[in-house]
């Protein structure tokens, strides 16, 4: 030991706290040169935590960094660039209004007498930009471009100031599976250049796929160092949530009942007026679950929005139990009995400064007990959520806490028990685990089936494929407003279903 | 700590304003203490100096609450002044308009109408939100104008007094809303709208869905509030007070509705609704505050000397440290600041 070469980062011992949380707790780590590390862990692990002391954003409270077997003693990220460490953090920190190349050499200006030289900042991004295979034009407007783009520019403007440390903090978490696989090419490509790459996720199968090595984090410790040779999915999984996890979900064939959500050649347009529907024939019945699967952008949107009366409907229909439901309220739809868990639980799904009571009640805090007359009945209120809380496990099992306190999975899990809880014949859940870690994600498809099989009708879209086909009983794939394919799930050929999602045809 | 901190912001405005006063006052050549001295003598040192602070601070409750209220569904209501000067309109013509009535039925019905005036000018521009998407701002403040234009026509022609000034004919003793010894009564009607609005606002469902509405709207349209519904209502209600303001002040203070009698009034509300941070039971101290400088302000000049307009630059000079906490913020606590400035971001130099 030290008498090799020393590793290009080395963190030891680090221990930091935030008031009563031990967000990192003696925590090792050794990145290597050329080498992509990626850092696992579930939400509140410490990853974050741990890679904001690498650049200099936090200080630890016990514990050194080592760069080349220097001790760094780092105060805020401009020190950490001259160090040649980069990060690409989980909220992009671009000016929108300016151009890629603008926003690239933003704090690093090439001059010319004196005044930006805008021209050779273009040419230095758009070889920067061709060597590592990021296909970004450097002149294009920063708010214009996809989020996958920007993170693009993001990771450009570390490439520019030549680091050779490159920390993404869940850089896949607001990628389509096609971003996804691009951006791991290009952290393939970096790592040949001698880049070490360190890489937080909680999806095992990008781990899998492109790590060199892997750190696993739980509860602010590190409780596991492997390789990708020496593991598989379900190991890592149970390492990260400290006990055997299913990954594959355990489920019996449906038994379906009567037909319970007939959708026959709905017409939607979208917000711009153009059409997003052409015509959908789609049926569930009482006892099964529907996946759609899909490139987000195919109208799946506009199908939750139209069943759940969010969106007016152009023409055809959508009978709910026999009772035609198209043109009706939200609210009536709601209560005729149509769940829903919309794709974006902060956005749609919650109201962050309201407490976690009175968000479990936000779609029947007008029904008894929970008022009376107009007036509302908080002891009622307090009693369901408790009851919900316990039952779905929301931690902390506070119902008192604004939910914007609450971590991803378990916002997530406050909106599952408050639509599962009112008694729904159908469930329209839009993407119901996206972003949250693995325990929430097992748990949550376990309550899709449970209710499935107390006879629930549920129509789960997911941009996810691995969940559409592990969870749902039929597959239909949408694609261009239409549906393309509808099969029983049985026996599907993933490759197949993954060529009709890209290109409306199997072939 | 936690329970302070909400109260600290406005009251460390309130201190910096009043230091930064002292200091004009100083290099102005008057003597701070002194002018200080004599604010708190106009209004706080007898009964009726006292009196006169209540009855300067009722108005300015019902603007308050009037922009708080409209704030809490996420609406900027800065049409206070339009629907205040309307209300005022509508209780004169029930106050002169009947004669003979008992007080116990003339006075509140002049009230009554006034504020419901006052309701139906908020709820048009709640209308065009909701039915037009037409932002609340612009057309509040249009909406400004053209309830002084009406007002000012309905006193010089239909409601016009006899003589040559443009006003209406003075109310009836029976719509008058007395004063109680020294004590404004139109006072105990503000402090009851406060508890009414809070009590609104928390306990009840058309509250939550206000409340809902404002923090984010469409999750509240998910799971199926009538966000335009929302929309309307809150407008109404918070022209509902400020036409109360309105009326009160015509009934309680004028005595009549005379053009110009109220200017401003409807403004202040967004100064203490800021001061209040929009809670309507804070919008009752933060009136007081204001309505205190408001009514020592004159004797500031008489015993000190000072023009009365200084007491205008300290309200602004609260707004202005309210408005942008960061300034109090860094005065509460540097270390704040430095997080701040951590997420700024890396490069920029
Ligand atoms: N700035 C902070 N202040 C207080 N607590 C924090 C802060 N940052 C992180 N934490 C807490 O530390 C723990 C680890 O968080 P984090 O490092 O963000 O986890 P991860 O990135 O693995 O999801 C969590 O319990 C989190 O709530
Ligand atoms: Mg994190």
């Amino acid at each position: 030991m030290g008498v090799a070469e020393s590793p290009a980062l080395e963190v030891q011992g680090v221990t930091k706290r935030f008031g009563d949380v031990l967000a990192n707790e003696d925590v090792g780590l050794r990145v290597e040169r050329g080498r992509i590390h990626a850092l696992l862990g579930e939400n509140g692990a410490g990853k974050s935590t741990l890679v904001n002391i690498i650049f200099g954003l936090y200080q630890a409270d016990t514990g050194e960094v080592r760069r080349n077997g220097e001790v760094l003693n780092l105060n805020g990220p401009r020190d950490a660039i001259a160090h040649q460490i980069g990060m690409v953090h989980q909220h992009f920190q671009l000016v929108p209004v300016l151009s890629v190349a603008e926003n690239v050499v933003l704090g690093d200006e090439p001059t010319r007498h004196g005044v930006v030289d805008l021209d050779r900042a273009a040419a230095v991004v758009r070889e920067l930009s061709e060597r590592f295979g990021l296909d970004i034009d450097p002149k294009s407007i920063v708010e214009d471009l996809p989020i996958g783009i920007q993170q693009r520019v993001e990771i450009l403007r570390a490439l520019y100031r030549e680091v050779d440390i490159l920390i993404l903090d869940e850089p896949t978490a607001v990628l389509t599976p096609q971003e996804t696989n691009h951006l791991l090419n290009v952290l393939r490509g970096l790592a040949d250049t001698g880049v070490a790459v360190v890489f937080i996720t909680h999806k095992l199968r990008e781990v899998m796929a492109v790590a060199d090595e892997i750190t696993v984090m739980r509860r602010g410790r590190v409780v596991g160092h492997t390789v990708p040779a020496d593991t598989d999915e379900s190991d890592l999984a149970s390492m990260m949530v400290g006990r055997p996890v299913e990954l594959r979900l355990k489920r019996t064939p449906a038994s379906p009942g009567d037909e319970m959500l007939t959708i026959a050649d709905l017409v939607v347009d979208d917000d711009r007026q153009t059409r997003a529907l052409n015509g959908i024939n789609l049926d569930i019945r009482a006892g099964e679950v529907v996946g759609v699967a899909g490139v987000e952008g195919n109208g799946q949107r506009e199908l939750v929005e139209a069943v759940t009366g969010l969106r007016g409907v152009v023409s055809g229909s959508i009978i709910l139990d026999g009772e035609e439901i198209t043109g009706r309220s939200p609210r009536q739809i709601s209560t005729m009995g149509v769940a829903h868990i919309p794709e974006d639980r902060e956005k749609f799904g919650l109201i962050g400064a309201h407490t976690v009571a009175d968000n479990m009640v936000l779609n029947r805090y007008h029904h008894r007990p929970y008022s009376r007359h107009g007036i509302r009945r908080p002891a009622a209120v307090d009693d369901e959520a408790t009851r919900l809380v316990e039952e779905f496990d929301v931690r902390p099992p506070n119902i008192a806490a604004m939910v914007a306190t609450l971590s991803g999975g378990n916002k997530q899990k406050v909106v599952a028990a408050r639509e599962f809880s009112h008694d729904s014949k159908v469930m329209v859940a839009a993407q119901p685990t996206r972003g949250i870690d693995i325990g929430n994600i097992e748990f949550i498809h376990r309550r899709l089936i449970e209710y499935r099989d107390a006879g629930m009708a549920i129509l789960l879209v997911s941009a996810e494929l691995d969940e559409v086909l592990g969870v749902s009983d039929r597959v239909a794939v949408i694609y261009g407003g239409r549906i393309v394919s509808c099969e029983p799930a049985e026996g599907i050929d993933r490759d197949r279903v993954g060529r009709l999602m890209l290109s409306g045809a199997d072939g | 700590m936690k329970m302070l901190k909400p109260v600290a912001v406005p009251l460390i405005a309130v201190g910096l304003a009043l230091g930064i006063g002292a200091i004009i006052l100083a290099v102005s050549g008057a003597n701070p203490i002194e002018a200080y001295g004599a604010l708190i003598d106009g209004s706080l040192s007898s009964q009726k100096t006292v009196g006169r602070t209540l009855e300067k601070a009722t108005p300015l409750i019902m603007g308050g609450l009037a922009v708080a209220f409209a704030f809490r569904a996420g609406l900027f209501n800065i049409g206070g002044q339009g629907q205040l000067v309307v209300g005022g309109i509508f209780s004169a013509a029930v106050g002169f308009g009947f004669e003979g009535l008992p007080w116990i039925i003339h006075a509140p019905m002049a009230l009554a109408i006034g504020a419901l005036a006052g309701a139906a000018w908020g709820s048009i521009a709640g209308i065009l939100k909701a039915t037009r998407g037409a932002h609340e701002v612009i057309t509040t403040i249009m909406l400004n104008f053209v309830a002084l234009n009406l007002t000012d026509w309905l006193a010089s022609n239909p409601w016009k007094d006899e003589g040559i000034l443009s006003r209406t004919p003075a109310v009836e003793e029976s719509a008058l809303i007395p004063l109680w010894g020294s004590f404004p009564t139109g006072f105990l009607v503000a402090v009851a709208a406060s508890i009414g609005c809070w009590y609104l606002l928390e306990r009840t469902n058309l509250g939550f869905e206000i409340r809902s509405v404002g923090l984010n709207g469409d999750a509240a349209r998910y799971v199926g509030i009538s966000v335009q519904r929302i929309v309307i209502a809150t407008m109404a209600i918070s022209g509902l007070l400020a036409g109360a303001g309105g009326a009160i002040e015509t009934q309680g203070v004028i005595g009549r509705y005379e053009p110009g009698f109220n200017a401003g009034l409807g403004f202040n509300g967004i100064t203490i609704a800021l001061l209040a941070r929009n809670h309507p039971l804070g919008v009752i101290p933060a009136a007081l505050l204001i309505g205190a400088m408001e009514a020592g302000g004159s004797m500031m000049q008489f015993n000190a000397d000072v023009a009365p307009e200084i007491t205008d630059i300290i309200e602004a000079l609260m707004l202005l440290f309210v408005a942008t906490p960061i300034v109090v913020r860094w005065f509460f606590s540097r270390q704040e600041v430095a997080e701040v400035s951590v997420t700024a971001g890396w490069g920029s130099s």
